[in-house]
């Protein structure tokens, strides 16, 4: 139970930290300056609620663990993110240097994974974890930001050229199958949920397919038909992207423990 | 050498260029703090959000295009602030102002 309530806990942190990742990939390389401080600035928002989550781990856990072991010293299938957020930023199958980041990915993804935060932490601020209803009322904030710029940018690029539209509608297709994760059952889910600390997900679909639709609409863009793959991040197996993700990220804590500023 | 609408140069110059202006605290007047690039007021506003207010800078934000500012030419700088220099009688500083009126 306790260890079904530290794994719901984790899957949300590494959900926050994996994307704040992939986000501050954009650091220096923004289309535009205020499109670089924008995903800066969201990556940071990402990565302090997954300090947060962590250090609420860490204190339950009570075994030592501190925010740095979690986040740095845990391997690929200790992290329980969402397989769409350790994706690259391209739709490609097989990024390369020259299409590795496409910012159509990028909005797309963070609308959808925002679009889905913004419910979560609503619901999360009745958690009967006080800790986690504390971290949700915070968070909650954050995720409404980030799913407004996300969503005007999905509107104007799906409204956009005829470039724009094309490259948005791939980036949809690409990741929509992903989001049939959120709503697959897992045994941490569920026991969360029973136990109200969790959110029941099916619960949430119905409006995350009206704020979808609606954006959509919106952007004149088509919702792809929906099936294909169910992809498992949040149970441990993930694709091999993420491995080169926390690799980038890892490297420098492992090379240097306890290393201090 | 020709530039395509996909480059950021280019982008740029489509764009045009908002001033913005922010209100630090309740009660405060806007003050002018810099200027960005975008496509309509929508959007200068949530991109002067990311630029010019991610140190708590602000608790009020006002953009408007700078093309409907009308300023005054550097050129004409000595024409119309030269005279002012030597009139410092204009300066309230020839007054006694009584102690318990305080700063003003």
């Amino acid at each position: 139970m306790a260890a079904q309530h530290i794994n719901y806990l984790l899957h949300l942190a590494d959900n926050a930290l994996i994307l704040g990742q992939r986000n501050a990939e954009w650091c220096g390389h923004g289309p535009i300056l205020e499109e670089d401080l924008a995903l800066g600035n969201m990556s940071l928002d990402l990565i302090g609620q997954a300090r947060l989550l962590y250090q609420h781990v860490a204190a339950l856990k009570n075994d030592g663990s501190t925010e740095d072991r979690l986040a740095y010293f845990r391997d690929v299938p200790d992290f329980r993110n969402y397989t769409l957020l350790e994706l690259p930023h391209s739709t490609a199958m097989a990024p390369t240097a020259a299409n590795d980041h496409d910012y159509a990915a990028t909005i797309v993804r963070n609308f959808l994974y925002s679009a889905l935060m913004v419910l979560q932490w609503e619901q999360l601020q009745a958690s009967k974890d006080g800790q986690l209803a504390a971290i949700a009322a915070k968070s909650l904030k954050e995720a409404r930001y980030h799913l407004r710029h996300s969503r005007d940018w999905l509107v104007r690029l799906g409204d956009g050229t005829p470039e724009s539209n094309q490259r948005m509608q791939q980036a949809l297709a690409h990741f929509m199958p992903y989001v049939q994760e959120f709503w697959s059952a897992s045994d941490m889910e569920s026991a969360a949920a029973q136990a109200g600390v969790g959110v029941d997900m099916a619960r949430l679909q119905q409006a995350f397919n009206a704020c979808l639709d609606d954006a959509l609409a919106e952007a004149t863009l088509q919702r792809p038909a929906g099936g294909g793959h169910i992809s498992t991040g949040k149970h441990g197996l993930h694709s091999e992207h993420l491995g080169f993700v926390l690799a980038e990220m890892q490297s420098l804590t492992r090379a240097h423990p306890e290393g201090v500023w | 050498m020709t530039t395509t609408p996909n480059t950021p140069a280019a982008a740029l110059k489509e764009w045009p260029l908002w001033e913005v202006f922010i209100r630090s605290k309740q009660g405060l007047e806007h003050k002018h703090c810099g200027s960005l690039h975008a496509s309509d007021a929508q959007q200068a506003l949530q991109m002067a959000r990311d630029v010019y207010t991610r140190r708590q800078e602000g608790v009020s934000i006002w953009v408007l295009p700078s093309a409907s500012i009308t300023a005054s030419a550097p050129e004409d700088k000595d024409a119309l602030f030269e005279p002012a220099a030597d009139k410092i009688y204009r300066h309230p500083t020839f007054y006694q102002i009584p102690e318990e009126v305080g700063h003003m």
